[in-house]
């Protein structure tokens, strides 16, 4: 197959095809879909999604996993709710916030980097803890009266026009996170670990460290989507967030992120991530009801990592029959 | 490579936090005076304003799947029929807040020309409410009310005050006068549980329920499993309880349910807000001697009327105005926006077979 044939025909070209081609017809047949203002809606609902999937497909690329986000996310908004209360300025909050969050991803990271424990087990149990944790410093209260200037900027546009002011931060760390994994050593180091990780090991690469730092950004950048959710709702709860780890592995693995490590692109995923929220807010316009969201869902998730693996096969079989005809000649 | 990475990470992490820590001294919670702007009110009200046809009317209650709420959006269908409006139910499984902010972007977008909400969270909506009534959408509140800044009208469906000081009196009646008694409420935040129970903390503190004491306020989230656990947890913690209060239809059902299949039947009272065709079996078992509520379907069919009247200029939501809302007649807002539909009933075994819903 040629070098432009095998480019097109890979998932993450499928996906981000798919994800232009569901943009342009929901513009066009469903009604107030292509509006500035739901264009906000849209970039508003994807917001907590985008981001935390970008360290999230770092680390899924390298092998592991981390499930404790929606809780760390959690976390940070109760403590946010708490030290608001406790009279502290917003300013010196914000980045308290995200100090804790990567301090929660590095306790993950130590768990699993120096410890050598599974990451599925320890972020399911993270994931507990630090909701639990969450729900010892807030209680079930909520903390509603954030200054209006930050929860403006949050769900406002630039000028009052149609471009809303978190695409910027969202754009930011979208090209900071693709530099790094597609254009750097270190991105490539990531891929060798995923592929196999006794390799990278023996070529050089620091695999525990590697591994460490990205929970520490995981967390980090969870820590910042939490005080954003809480700005954006202008409401710190110890439940926000709550089952947003779900929504972020299916769209980074919609994106053609192997969940076994190793391959995967960072605009697949930011496809992958559209493609969902897209569906979900035209589906809604349409009044289609959340259960059936959920179906439309769950199917594309499962779509995603059966059809791949389908074709792998296909291939390998089609390439087994070829040699066998090739020996009887 | 690896290192140069990192120092830089950790250069532009310490900048951060030193930027953080200068900028200490900034807007706080006192110095935060200013609050987001409401949409503004419209002119004047012209009661002579015929009633718009064709008004797209939309429900969202603060969940679905709850019984009550069918109830109410029911009445509220009714309502919209009458006035040959466009009905359209949409809403949460589970009653957050965040939930149901997704909803009502998605009904600013379809254009509607009325919401009906209520509440999970007074706050949490109030930004998308106040860019409904932007775009030209009027927002009744009902059942559950939103910040006053963020909606025109709210639907009471009895004063607060009513509510709290009857579910004191059928407390106080259920106890004996004397011994203790606990809440079993639904979601923490709720705008509508929260009044109550401040009202009825104010009764208790009266000399002639001196005798009464409130040893817990236990949250179900108007979930049925975790109503009935935390019926469980509250006997058991306090064996000597007298009264379970619960002012949510999810809560006294489990709590009755729980009760009246175990040893504290008779021994313990259940009362509170209920539904009587849900309560009617506790009642005739004996588990439940009084309970109370007003009919969830008129606050739908005033909510929808109210919403139509706004909408077609006859109200604009300032004290005093009048309006008629078909069958149930003429009404007054009262301050803040607030129209209140009548007093509650009390239910017990001798009339609860009137009432079907």
């Amino acid at each position: 197959m040629s070098e432009l044939k095998r480019k097109l025909a890979s998932w993450d070209s499928i996906i981000i095809l798919l994800t232009v081609f569901v943009l342009v017809v929901a513009s066009f047949s469903v009604t107030n879909f292509g509006t500035s203002r739901n264009f906000t809606f849209l970039i508003l609902d994807l917001l907590p999604i985008v981001l935390v999937a970008l360290p999230m497909t770092f680390i899924i690329v390298t092998g592991e996993i981390d499930l404790s986000v929606a809780s760390t996310l959690g976390l940070a908004s109760s403590i946010m709710g708490y030290l608001w209360n406790q009279g502290l300025s917003i300013e010196s909050i914000i980045p308290i916030c995200v100090i804790v969050g990567a301090i929660l991803g590095a306790i993950n990271g130590f768990l699993v980097t120096g410890l050598g424990l599974p990451s599925l087990a320890v972020t399911i149990g993270t994931l507990a803890l630090y909701r639990g944790l969450a729900l010892v410093v807030l209680g079930d209260g909520a903390v509603a009266d954030f200054p209006f200037n930050y929860t403006g900027w949050v769900t406002g546009t630039i000028g009052g026009g149609s471009i809303p002011n978190v695409l910027i931060l969202i754009v930011a760390l979208a090209v900071i996170f693709g530099v790094i994994l597609h254009a750097t050593p270190f991105g490539r180091s990531l891929y060798a670990i995923g592929a196999n990780a006794q390799a990278a090991h023996f070529s050089g690469i620091r695999v525990a460290r590697t591994k460490f730092w990205l929970y520490v950004v995981s967390g980090a950048v969870a820590g910042l989507v939490g005080v954003l959710w809480t700005l954006r709702y202008s409401s710190a709860r110890a439940d926000n967030g709550a089952g947003l780890e779900l929504a972020v592995v299916a769209a980074v693995l919609l994106g053609g992120v192997s969940i076994f490590g190793g391959k995967g692109s960072l605009p697949g995923v930011l496809a992958g991530v559209v493609l969902l929220a897209a569906l979900q807010n035209a589906l809604r316009l349409q009044d289609v009801s959340g259960q059936a969201l959920n179906i439309v869902t769950g199917a594309l998730l499962v779509l995603s990592v059966l059809l791949p693996n389908i074709a792998t096969s296909i291939r390998s079989t089609w390439q087994r029959r070829k040699l066998r005809r090739a020996a009887t000649v | 490579m690896l290192l140069t990475h990192r120092r830089i990470l950790s250069a532009s992490a310490a900048s951060l936090l030193v930027l953080g820590i200068a900028a200490c001294g900034g807007t706080t919670k006192d110095s935060a005076g200013d609050a987001a702007p409401a949409a503004t009110q419209s002119g004047a009200a012209d009661p002579n304003a015929k009633l718009k046809e064709g008004l797209k009317i939309a429900y969202l209650p603060k969940q679905l799947n709850n019984p009550y709420t069918d109830v109410e959006v029911g009445g509220g269908k009714v309502a919209v029929g009458e006035l040959k409006g466009e009905y359209k139910l949409v809403g949460p499984n589970d009653a957050s807040a965040s939930s149901q902010v997704s909803y009502i972007n998605t009904l600013i977008q379809q254009q509607q020309d009325v919401i009906v909400v209520a509440a999970n969270d007074p706050n949490a909506v109030c930004p998308s409410l106040n860019q409904a009534r932007q775009a030209g959408i009027k927002v009744v509140s009902f059942d559950s009310d939103a910040s006053k800044d963020c909606r025109d009208a709210f639907i009471n469906q009895a004063t607060t005050e009513g509510i709290g000081k009857s579910l004191v009196e059928m407390a106080s009646e259920l106890a004996g006068g004397a011994g203790e008694i606990a809440i079993l409420s639904a979601t923490p935040n709720a705008t509508n549980q929260n009044s109550w129970i401040e009202v009825m903390k104010t009764e208790l503190a009266k000399p002639e329920n001196a005798k009464l004491k409130l040893v817990k306020t236990a949250y179900g989230n108007d979930d049925d499993q975790k109503s009935f656990q935390e019926a469980q947890g509250l006997l058991q913690s306090y064996p000597n309880l007298k009264v379970i209060v619960s002012p949510t239809t999810v809560g006294i059902a489990a709590a009755s349910r729980y009760v009246s299949s175990s040893n504290y039947k008779g021994k313990v009272a259940i009362t509170g807000l209920g539904l009587p065709n849900q309560m009617r079996e506790y009642v005739k078992d004996g588990t439940v001697k009084k309970f109370a509520l007003w009919n969830p379907a008129d606050i739908g069919y005033l909510a929808a009327y109210t919403g139509a009247a706004l909408a077609s200029g006859q109200i604009t939501g300032k004290e005093g105005e009048k309006f008629k809302a078909g069958k149930l007649g003429e009404y007054t807002v009262g301050a803040a926006g607030e129209i209140v539909l009548g007093p509650p009933t009390e239910f017990t075994a001798e009339n609860i077979d009137k009432f079907n819903f």
